[in-house]
Formats: structure tokens, C-alpha cells, sequence
């Protein structure tokens, strides 16, 4: 059982509890429970307006929720937000860093927020720099970094202070796979020495790759929540994909197809595809492709997909409409 | 890299002389970032000096010889407005900018650290303070090139420039929280503008009051900036300043009190 959604335990370093936002008439969370353990990486999934950031800003003390309580490091976000602050870092959507200030400048300065010694928040700087592969760039004005130099310090200014919380918002998006893959292992490393993060994507590889637990949302409810595994099952798990050259063979491949898994196959009449639940492992490929190669069936293409975010949209809201856009963009 | 579960100080065990330090801290943190930032972009810091000095050159070459002042040269009663107008310009640069940090992301950034709830504003104001301060410099300087003088004793001078800076950063307390209510650059300038025109012509500033129609003059002669030009000039020329010096400082304090508390409010609520 997935601590997700579970009733609020003491230990949870975060806590939601029917957490409710409203901006006029636009929902923007409905009745949000969770709980993230100590040590432990939450993904925050959904598409664009599906409540993330305003999850993680009512949980930086940013905005207040209209309804229901929320506890990080066992404070009260709204009654004890002064007492919460120096225990949370913060890395947003787009890089908060000082264009006009070089790297070292912002990173000591936030360490001077964080209450910090001088001598503290300079050797802390420094290390930052260092670990951060900025090292080289630290005396230049931020304004001449890169994309993902502005993303790294971002994070590093939210990690200065060693805050045992650190909430990181669609913290690679738009960032190159290098750059990415960089800060995944980053984030490892702080799970490593302790900290909790969550962190909000809309990435499924992201999700899969960092997070322990992860909760999807759509239009302001936690409509799903698990283990990356846990969540794949709910969308159907893997599915394998025939196309076949001929659109006459269809109709035989689909009915050799339904006898191998054992399941009825989705035809893509237009695309020439069909798609069927694996059921786990390889076998249903090896056997597939042997036995369409015996029936003289020609492929274009055979293969196994992992559900995608899309999938996983698809299964949990049933309402391809709404969602396709968002959710085909999100899963790429 | 190891991660401490807390950082080094914990304010809870702070007694309040303790979290006032920390706040002051806090506060020259921000000043130093935002000087950092003035003294990185002096094509700006020029900039805003321009506007006073157009002003001044237009009143005194232009419109100065059609305005007869009873018992004054037009020059010593003009300028004194012109350096509280710079000052003023110098408070819309809070504006603008506090609004270009709610749009760049880094208020949220500020809001979510562990600082005071004051010294983001506390930090920018001082910071356009000395901004205003270099405006002001420039203007007396420029006052002198064009004929003004000074007829008063020394002290009396200097109180009268220590009015202007009260005055200007009082309104940068104003300009803070139009900044904060406006929450982007382009609505922050349009909506600084309309008071700083209301404050500039319907006063003593340019004309006396007494030209203006009978409507008008009420207010004209006690808002603020009438009654800090007054108090400024009755300083520069040595004459008696009781009547005018109170008010002005009452005013500025006034509007520092207000629009402080209510900046600081808007700041710790933000939705942006």
C-alpha cells in the first residue's frame, strides 16, 4: 500500500490534508490529500493547469489554501510558515535568479536570506559553484549564462542552506537531455544524504526515473497516486505494437494477434496498427514475430511501447478529448 | 556533500532584539542587491536623471519668463520643485522594478526564504534612496549652473535637502505598493504617472496657487508636495519656516506610515 493518500502519519515530512485553492471561479485544487516520506522524492504529475504549482507555492508558504491543512517539516504552511521557511528550498518554473548579479552573488546572498554566517554562505557558495559544474562561470553576471546554467544555479541557491525540504517546480523543463540527466543525478545524490523533494513534472521519464512516489494530477484532484510501477499498471502496462504493411493483412493479424495474448487487439485502421497488452516480459514479441513471419504477414514495424503519459491520462480519465493536447505534449 | 537537517540559526530561539537584527540584516542584503544592480545598468541611472533636467531647463528658459513670482525670482522658486520632482522620479523607479521582480519570479523566491517581511521593500527603498540621492545631486548642480542660489545659512540648507530626502523616500513607500498592486512593469509606470502629475501641477510647484481657479486652490495649496515645496523654499531663502516645516513633515511621515504598512501587507499576501 502506497503511503499516498493514506491518512497523515506524524512521521510524513509533507502532509495534505483535503487541501482546497480556488482563484475566483477557476478551481485550481479540489480536496487534496497526500503524504511524502521522510527521504523520499514525490512527483507531482499532470499537464499544464492541472494545479502543480499551486500545490507547491501553498506548500512554500507563497499562497494560502481556502480550505483543508497542509504540514511541511511538521509546520503548519500558513500558522507556522515563519518557523517552516528556513527548514524548505525553493527552485521555480523559470530560473529566480539575478541576471544582474554574477552566480557567486546570488548564491551568497541567499545564504545571507537563510541567516547564514558570512563565512558560512561564502564557503557554501563555493561549493555549490563547484558541485554544480558552475565553477569556471561564478564571477560572471548571470545574464550571460545558459538556459541550463540559470536552471543549476536556481537549484543551488534553493540547496545552499541544506533545508531537509526542497521543492523543485517543473525544475527541467525546457532543459537539453545532458543537462538533464545531470541534475537527476543530483537530486539522487540529495535523497542519498537525506533531504525530501518534491517535485513537480510533467515528464513521465522524469517521474519514473527520481520518484518514489507519485501523484497525478488533473484539474485540481490527485486522480491517481503510487509507485511509477504501480501507476504504469493502472494505464494497462506495456502493449505490444504491429504495424503491418499491407492493409489487407490486418484483419488476419488481429485475429493472430487475439490468440497469441490471449486479448482483442486495438485496430488503427488509418495507421495500419494494432495494439494489445504484453502482459509482461518479451515473450508475446518473439512469439508474434515468428508466427507473423510464418503466416507471410509483412511488418512495417513491431515492437514494444511502455504506456506513456498519455496512456496513463487516457486510463485514468477517460476523456481522451480534453486531454489529448496537453497530455501528447507532456509525455514526449 | 552532507546535508544538516537544519541550518545554522533557528529565529525561533531568537528574542525579538535578536529577529530586529536579523530583519536589519536582511534588509542591507537587499539594498546591496539592488545597488548592485543600479551601479551594473548607470546607462539607467543617467536616464532618470534626464526628465528632471529637461523639466528644469523648460521652466527656467522657457515658461520661467512669462511667470512673475511677487517678491522672488522665478529661479529660486522654481528649482526647489524640480529637485522634490527628481526625487519623486526616483520613487517611481520602486515601482517599476518591484513589479519587474514579480514578473522575473524572484519575489517568490524572496517570499518563500526565511527573510523579514519587510526587508524586501525596506531593502529597495534604500537602495532608490541613494539612487535619488545621485538624481539630486545632479540637479543642485544643475540648479546653480542655471541661476538658482541658496540664501540661507548652512544648516538651514542642509535641512532643507534632508526634507527633500524625506519627502522622496516617503513616496517611494507609495511607489512600492503601487508596484505590488500593478504586478507588471508597463501597468506599474501608467498607474505611477497619474499621481506624479497630480502632485507636480495641481500644486505651488510651477505657479502660485493663487492664478488658479477658485476650485482648485484648496487643494492645491495643502497637498503635499505645496506644502514640502513651501516649507523647502521658506528653508533655501531663510525665512520663517515653522508654519510650512511641521506640516511637510507630517505629511511625508504620514505617507511613509501608511503606505508602508500597506505595501508590507500586500507583500505578504501576493497570490501573483
Amino acid at each position: 500500500m502506497s503511503p499516498l493518500g493514506a491518512p497523515a502519519t506524524t512521521r510524513a515530512m509533507v502532509t495534505l490534508d483535503g487541501v482546497s485553492k480556488s482563484f475566483g471561479s477557476a478551481v485550481a485544487l479540489s480536496e487534496v490529500d497526500l503524504a511524502v516520506e521522510p527521504g523520499t522524492v514525490c512527483a507531482l504529475l499532470g499537464p499544464n493547469g492541472a494545479g502543480k504549482t499551486t500545490l507547491v507555492r501553498i506548500l512554500t508558504t507563497l499562497l494560502r489554501p481556502d480550505r483543508g491543512r497542509a504540514t511541511v517539516a511538521g509546520c503548519d504552511v500558513v500558522t507556522d510558515a515563519g518557523r517552516l521557511r528556513p527548514l524548505i528550498g525553493l527552485a521555480g518554473q523559470y530560473a529566480a535568479v539575478d541576471e544582474l548579479l554574477t552566480g557567486r552573488e546570488n548564491l551568497e546572498l541567499v545564504g545571507l536570506w537563510y541567516h547564514l554566517s558570512r563565512a558560512d554562505y561564502r564557503r557554501r557558495a563555493t561549493e555549490v559553484l563547484d558541485r554544480l559544474s558552475l565553477r569556471d562561470v561564478g564571477d560572471r553576471l548571470v545574464r550571460t549564462y545558459s538556459g541550463g546554467m540559470r536552471r543549476r544555479l536556481d537549484i543551488g541557491a534553493a540547496l545552499l542552506a541544506r533545508p531537509p525540504v526542497l521543492f523543485l517546480d517543473e525544475p527541467t523543463t525546457g532543459l537539453d537531455p545532458r543537462t538533464r540527466n545531470d541534475l537527476w543525478a543530483f537530486v539522487d545524490e540529495l535523497v542519498a544524504a537525506g533531504t525530501t523533494v518534491v517535485l513537480s513534472t510533467q515528464y513521465m521519464e522524469e517521474a519514473e526515473r527520481l520518484a518514489h512516489q507519485v501523484a497525478v494530477l488533473d484539474n485540481g484532484r490527485v486522480i491517481a497516486a503510487g509507485s511509477p510501477d504501480e501507476l504504469k499498471k493502472s494505464a494497462g502496462g506495456d502493449v505490444l505494437e504491429a504495424r503491418v504493411a499491407r492493409a489487407a493483412d490486418l484483419g488476419a493479424a488481429a485475429t493472430l494477434l487475439g490468440e497469441l495474448a490471449r486479448a482483442d487487439p486495438r485496430v488503427e485502421m488509418d495507421n495500419q496498427r494494432l495494439r494489445v497488452p504484453t502482459g509482461g516480459g518479451t515473450g508475446l514479441l518473439i512469439a508474434a514475430g515468428t508466427r507473423f513471419a510464418d503466416a507471410g504477414i509483412e511488418l512495417a514495424d513491431l515492437g514494444i511501447r511502455r504506456p506513456t503519459l498519455t496512456d496513463v491520462f487516457l486510463t485514468l480519465t477517460g476523456s481522451p478529448d480534453t486531454h489529448s493536447t496537453n497530455a501528447k505534449e507532456a509525455g514526449r | 556533500m552532507t546535508h544538516a537537517v537544519l541550518p545554522a540559526v533557528r529565529p525561533a530561539a531568537l528574542n525579538r532584539a535578536g529577529r530586529l537584527a536579523l530583519g536589519g540584516r536582511d534588509t542591507l542584503g537587499v539594498a546591496r542587491r539592488n545597488l548592485l544592480r543600479i551601479l551594473r545598468t548607470p546607462q539607467l541611472l543617467l536616464l532618470s536623471s534626464v526628465q528632471p533636467a529637461l523639466l528644469l531647463i523648460v521652466f527656467r528658459y522657457v515658461l520661467g519668463g512669462a511667470i512673475r513670482i511677487p517678491g522672488a525670482r522665478y529661479v529660486d522658486f522654481v528649482v526647489p520643485a524640480v529637485f522634490l520632482e527628481a526625487v519623486l522620479i526616483g520613487g517611481m523607479t520602486t515601482s517599476i522594478g518591484l513589479a519587474e521582480d514579480i514578473r522575473s519570479g524572484i519575489i517568490d523566491r524572496f517570499r518563500s526564504l526565511p527573510m523579514a517581511r519587510s526587508a524586501v521593500l525596506a531593502g529597495r527603498t534604500l537602495a532608490d534612496l541613494t539612487r535619488s540621492l545621485f538624481a539630486l545631486a545632479l540637479m543642485i548642480g544643475l540648479g546653480l549652473a542655471v541661476g538658482f542660489r541658496f540664501h540661507a545659512p548652512i544648516p538651514s540648507i542642509v535641512g532643507g535637502v534632508g526634507l527633500i530626502v524625506l519627502f522622496g523616500y516617503a513616496f517611494s513607500w507609495m511607489y512600492a505598493a503601487i508596484g505590488l498592486a500593478a504586478g507588471d512593469p508597463e501597468t506599474a509606470q501608467v498607474a505611477g504617472i497619474l499621481p506624479f502629475f497630480i502632485l507636480m501641477f495641481a500644486s505651488s510647484a510651477i505657479v502660485p496657487v493663487a492664478t488658479m481657479p477658485g476650485w482648485l486652490q484648496p487643494f492645491a495649496r495643502n497637498q503635499p508636495f505645496s506644502v514640502t515645496v513651501g516649507a523647502v523654499r521658506a528653508l533655501f531663502e531663510g525665512g520663517p519656516v515653522t508654519h510650512w516645516l511641521w506640516q511637510a513633515v507630517a505629511w511625508s511621515v504620514g505617507i511613509m506610515i501608511v503606505f508602508a504598512a500597506a505595501a508590507i501587507q500586500r507583500y505578504r499576501t501576493l497570490a501573483g
